[in-house]
């Protein structure tokens, strides 16, 4: 009973530490794909972020970090807008020259800066009296603050998108950009908040990545995390409550990859770290015809 | 009494606008325009298609950045260059494609971009008051309601009560009949009349003599982007004085002789064709009609009857039910559009640039679209790019395309070119069988009269010709019989020797006649 | 009229390499900059990078050896993108390719050594063609977007090939040192070009390919409609071309290319398949792709221009001691700049506007014909998948 609960409890907290930063991004993601921007560059963002953080942290400690990541993510979301919606060149163009520039940037940055320091990652906050429910207090309750914010802002998020004038507007400019612009509203400058939102929202999810899932920098410790960020967002058919169904089910792929490691199954390993591309892809198969895919996708809004 | 009040209301105007001037790039599509419209009048904007009746509208609601000239509303001078400024003045448009949202609801619509609704969305609050407006002006509509289940006369209905929940006084409605059945068309009549009644001012877009005539006060208008006339309908005598002051001195109606010599037996034979609609709705249903070589038949109906599916379905582009195709005897049915143009049947498409052109590729590319692989263009998988310049030339020169190079993209020739690039290759086919549809849609007079005498020509060399146009007065001009299409089916035919515009228009309203 | 045509054609030309030589320039000066900032010698750097490009022998043999896979990587990309699809797995393709391939070379001997090349090319081809093809089927079949599976297609070819080159079968066995896989035999291994330098006999291939690229995309029948249906899916229906049978063609073709420089970089320099010895080839094949407008020269100019800057990076990390991934970002920022058609007029706004704000916009600065050619395209790209 004791190993099977805790099985349990390592399975879970694996996947929960798998998802946050693919959650954190994709809630981002959701909002942006929602006004009719695909941003593929959430790779490059979250890289960028992810280095970010750790210079932060070194230099100012763990708060400095996670200012610093949402600041870069910020600033790389300007560029992004700039290019896509100021000189409406294709976003997705865009996004693959950004990746490009952010993995220079980062090993850039990670060789001047992260050379000689020590990085503190984000540190672990008990909810007093919470926490110390049996089995899952420590489960749910002994996490750092950001994991807590991811999960709140779910609902939150979701509440924005489906109940108010902000959400109805930005569902509105992914959708029909000439029918907001009729009735008075900046589809552009709708879109560009959006986008520096989920830049924000990508940064934070890749300090997560340097300070959370650990306490370092590796060059290229992102490994696809922001386009797995994206299909969680397909997956998730662009809200914000399924994106969370749907990081934690590839958080759930990875931990199982965890568990069956240890097992004789474990020479086998790579077959495993496949697994969350597959779900992605058979998903996409299923689910392609009754999506929330907005019509105005990928098309700058160019006023007459 | 009632002269007098109306005699205070023309002191009044509403709305200036003065020396409106706009232009995109070199072409000017409004050049010193005037317009004066006066409170609680129902004021018409009267010209064919491109003559700036839109433009003005959209300079006046704000949907350009910028403008030349000025604009005074309830006296005031105002700048308009957003239409957000333009709703908080007053004003409100009902587009001509609505400014709709399928995916949402008709509450959600009307409330979208509203800013009294601050930050969280109180779409009851809105539904209560949305219903009472709708009530107030007989316009019953289901707040909850998605907007892509409504019918297009509900949706403009829909749009008008967008405007109204706005607050609108000044309505301007931007060809609002060119999507209704007649039976759609009176409501809206009615409804006009209510909101004159309440003393909202309505602007109507239309380029239909008989509508003007019917509801409005005075009318405005445009030729080729410049006022014509400004005219107290009262003071017109007949519509010819309208309809020459729009269409300027060229009023030569006739294309065309009847009597040119038909074949006996039917070339083009269609039994008892079904067809799908894009959401699985049965959208032909069972129509049979034939055509003999030489014949142009017209088919009219209000766009969204059935029309495009039936092209569709004749052209390859859409799986037809059940049903029999025979062309010269030969069964076609379900063909893939390749085989069916190898057997001859050339399609001059509704939306050129959706279809008809591959926008960014060269002329003599866009010439060999539908032929490439004929042995002149190609051998053995490879293009024949000598033979491809020579038939290039000859064709633009044939059809009067104006273009700088052949390697230019079709793109950036103006579209009564890229009509005529369409049209010559589709004739020089030398088809047995021509699906035109809204062959003239868009083009000035002259371009528009080019392409029609280019099918005419063909109907002289014994291609069988269907004929599909929004214009009831093109499909007459240029058919030898016109069948009319209504949900789907048809609802009688005419014959060029006894055509009846009032038979034709119960028709479309969806009279059977037989 | 041919004086005018002339003169056209001569117009358009300029115009598409302005733009690329603008952003070169604008990249070359930012990344001054950003080595300043970071207190790096940026005129060290920058001298260092011109002798690993063009300072030697060696160093030009050296461009050319890192323009060789790009050429194929950029092919990948943009013979789907101008058959309207997009193709973000070059580098997946690329892997699997190269995988197939070394099974062959290292594995037949005894047979001629034309037939061996031939065998381990058509496997390459065929390994890279399979892979592309999926996410060609994926799309037709279940309209999964191709952005994501093609991503998705990545990871999984990258743990494929470290599933190779760790377990049996795959694993070279002889040296049991590092990971990777047998080394291919030595007679099939491509000659060099320049004694003395690694620059080899791939480059040869890399511009036949690129030739038969052009041959295939603006001559034959085929690769009209491929082009055809890139520039406006329903005319290709329009004029009944085979859509999804092309899409899955064009995905086909563009997976075996990618596959193609996967090995020729295996028999021309590496000799055995290890783990990320292709790493970002497939989006820098992107770039190139994208900066020479995926016409057959252009991809050729901008894959030397890439691959060069690739070899001076090297040099100046060693030389300049500044990493040599400062060279990325530059390469995002040429990127950056090179796909916004709108940059000259935007400037040209900007420098105007100081005085007469409310009167300019981008619009009213453009030529309107290139205005209408924006436009005219948006609606002609538009969505294919909604298009039936």
């Amino acid at each position: 009973m004791e190993g099977i609960l805790n099985t349990l409890t390592n399975f879970i907290s694996a996947d929960v530490r798998t998802a946050v930063p693919l959650l954190l991004c994709a809630l981002g993601l959701v909002f942006s794909e929602r006004a009719g921007i695909v941003n593929i560059a959430a790779e490059g963002l979250m890289l960028i972020a992810a280095v970010s953080a750790a210079i932060g942290s070194a230099y100012f400690g763990p708060w400095g970090g996670a200012l610093l990541a949402a600041i870069s993510g910020l600033a790389g979301a300007l560029i992004f807008t700039f290019f896509t919606i100021t000189l409406r060149a294709n976003q997705i163009v865009v996004g693959t020259a950004f990746n490009i520039f952010a993995a220079g940037l980062s090993v850039t940055l990670n060789r001047r800066f992260l050379a000689d320091v020590t990085v503190t990652g984000y540190p672990l906050r008990a909810i007093p009296g919470l926490s110390q429910l049996p089995f899952v207090g420590d489960l749910f309750f002994n996490w750092q603050l950001l994991v807590y914010l991811t999960f709140l802002g779910v609902p939150l998020l979701q509440f924005v998108l489906y109940r108010s004038n902000l959400g109805l507007k930005i569902r509105a400019s992914g959708e029909q950009p000439r029918a907001c612009d009729s009735v008075g509203i900046k589809v552009n400058r709708v879109r560009t908040g959006v986008v520096l939102f989920s830049g924000i929202l990508a940064g934070l999810a890749g300090s997560y990545v340097s300070l959370g899932q650990a306490s370092t920098f590796i060059e290229g410790m992102v490994a696809g995390k922001g386009f797995m960020a994206l299909a969680v967002c397909v997956f998730g058919n662009y809200t914000p409550v399924g994106a969370m169904g749907a990081a934690l089910l590839f958080g759930a792929a990875d931990a199982l990859k965890y568990r069956l490691l240890t097992t004789e199954l474990g020479s086998y390993y790579q077959f495993l770290n496949m697994l969350p591309y597959l779900i992605t892809i058979i998903s996409l198969m299923l689910l392609s015809h009754r999506s929330n895919k907005p019509a105005a996708s990928g098309k700058p809004y160019i006023k007459e | 009494m009632q002269q007098e009040t109306e005699q205070t209301k023309a002191a009044r105007p509403a709305l200036q606008m003065k020396g409106i001037t706009k232009r995109f790039g070199s072409f000017t599509a409004l050049n010193q325009v005037d317009l004066s419209v006066n409170t609680g009048e129902v004021h018409a904007l009267l010209g064919e298609n491109g003559a700036g009746k839109s433009t003005l509208m959209n300079c006046l609601f704000g949907m350009y950045g910028q403008y030349d000239g000025e604009i005074y509303w309830q006296g005031e001078p105002v700048r308009i260059t957003d239409s957000q400024t333009a709703i908080r003045k007053g004003i409100g448009m009902v587009h001509q494609h609505f400014m709709l949202i399928p995916v949402m609801t008709v509450i959600e619509n009307v409330v979208l971009g509203m800013t009294d609704n601050h930050w969280v969305l109180d779409l009851k609050a809105a539904a209560r008051r949305f219903t009472e407006l709708s009530q107030t002006y007989h316009l019953a509509l289901d707040p909850w309601a998605k907007v892509e289940q409504l019918s297009v006369g509900q949706q403009q209905r829909l749009e008008i009560l967008k405007s109204l929940y706005r607050h609108a006084r000044l309505l301007i409605l931007d060809e609002p009949t060119a999507v209704l059945t007649p039976e759609e068309v009176d409501g809206l009549f009615e409804i006009i009349d209510r909101l004159k009644a309440e003393g909202h001012t309505v602007i109507f877009i239309s380029h239909k003599l008989n509508e003007v005539m019917k509801i409005c006060d005075r009318c405005t208008i445009l030729r080729n982007g410049s006022v014509a006339a400004t005219l107290s309908i009262s003071q017109v005598r007949n519509r010819e004085t309208l309809a020459r002051l729009m269409v300027g001195n060229e009023t030569d109606l006739d294309l065309h002789e009847t009597d040119c010599h038909l074949g006996s037996q039917a070339l083009l034979e269609v039994k008892q064709l079904s067809c799908r609609g894009d959401y699985g709705q049965l959208i032909c249903k069972q129509l049979s009609f034939a055509i003999r070589p030489g014949e142009i038949l017209g088919i009219c109906g209000v766009d969204g009857n059935g029309q495009r599916e039936l092209v569709e379905c004749l052209t390859g582009l859409r799986q037809a039910e059940s049903g029999q195709y025979l062309l010269g005897g030969r069964e076609l049915l379900n063909c893939d559009a390749r085989q069916l143009l190898k057997s001859g049947v050339s399609h001059i498409p509704e939306d050129r640039l959706k279809y008809g052109l591959a926008p960014g590729m060269s002329l003599e590319e866009n010439l060999i679209l539908a032929d490439y692989k004929r042995s002149d263009f190609a051998r053995h998988g490879w293009l024949r790019s000598g033979r491809i310049r020579r038939q290039a030339m000859a064709l633009c020169q044939r059809f009067g395309v104006r273009f700088s190079s052949l390697k230019q993209p079709a793109a950036e020739l103006s579209g009564g070119n890229q009509q005529k690039l369409v049209a010559a290759r589709e004739l020089d086919r030398q088809p047995r069988l021509l699906i035109a549809v809204h062959p003239s849609r868009g083009l000035d007079v002259g371009a528009a009269r080019f392409v029609q005498n280019a099918i005419l020509s063909m109907k002289r060399k014994g291609t069988a010709i269907l004929y599909i146009a929004g214009e009831l007065d093109e499909v007459m001009e240029m058919s030898d019989r016109i069948l009319v299409m209504y949900e789907g089916q048809f609802m009688g035919q005419q014959a060029r020797a006894n055509y009846d515009r009032t038979q034709i228009g119960l028709m479309m309203a969806g009279t059977p006649i037989s | 009229m041919n004086q005018n045509a002339k003169q056209f054609r001569f117009k358009s030309e300029l115009k598409q390499l302005l733009l690329p030589l603008f952003s070169l320039v604008l990249a070359l000066a930012l990344g001054y900059l950003t080595m300043l900032l970071m207190g790096y010698d940026a005129a060290k750097a920058y001298q260092s990078l011109w002798q690993g490009i063009f300072g030697s022998r060696n160093a030009i043999a050296e461009s050319l050896v890192q323009t060789t896979p790009l050429i194929f990587t950029a092919i990948s990309y943009a013979l789907t993108y101008k058959a309207g699809l997009i193709n973000l797995g070059g580098e997946g393709q690329l892997y699997i390719g190269a995988v197939w391939g070394s099974v062959l070379g290292s594995r037949l001997s005894g047979i001629p050594v034309w037939l061996h090349w031939i065998l381990i090319f058509a496997a390459a081809f065929a390994g890279g063609a399979i892979w592309g093809a999926i996410s060609g089927l994926l799309k037709v079949r279940f309209k999964a977007s191709e952005l994501i599976t093609t991503i998705m297609l990545n990871y999984i070819a990258l743990e494929w090939v470290s599933f190779c080159v760790t377990n049996l079968p795959f694993k070279d066995q002889t040296a049991g040192a590092a990971p990777r896989m047998p080394t291919v035999v030595d007679n099939v291994k491509l000659s060099l070009l320049l004694p003395k330098t690694r620059l080899h006999s791939g480059f040869i291939l890399a511009l036949l390919v690129l030739l038969i690229y052009y041959l295939f995309m603006w001559k034959t029948t085929k690769g009209f409609e491929l082009r055809v249906n890139g520039q406006n899916p329903n005319a290709a229906l329009y004029a009944g071309m085979p859509v999804k049978h092309n899409a899955v063609l064009a995905f086909a073709l563009a997976g075996g290319t990618a596959g193609l420089g996967g090995i020729i970089n295996i028999l021309g320099l590496q000799y055995f398949l290890t783990e990320g010895f292709a790493s970002g080839l497939g989006f820098s094949g992107v770039a190139v792709a994208l900066l020479g407008n995926s016409q057959p020269l252009g991809i050729l100019l901008a894959a030397f221009l890439f691959g060069a800057l690739n070899a001076g990076g090297i040099r100046m990390q060693t030389a300049a001691a500044v990493p040599s991934a400062m060279i990325s970002m530059i390469q995002g920022i040429i990127i950056f700049f090179a796909v916004s058609p709108y940059l000259l007029s935007w400037i040209g706004t900007q420098l105007i506007s100081g005085r007469n704000r409310h009167n300019l916009s981008l619009q009213n600065q453009l030529p309107p014909e290139s205005a209408q050619l924006a436009m005219t395209t948006d609606r002609g790209k538009s969505d294919p998948e909604k298009s039936r």
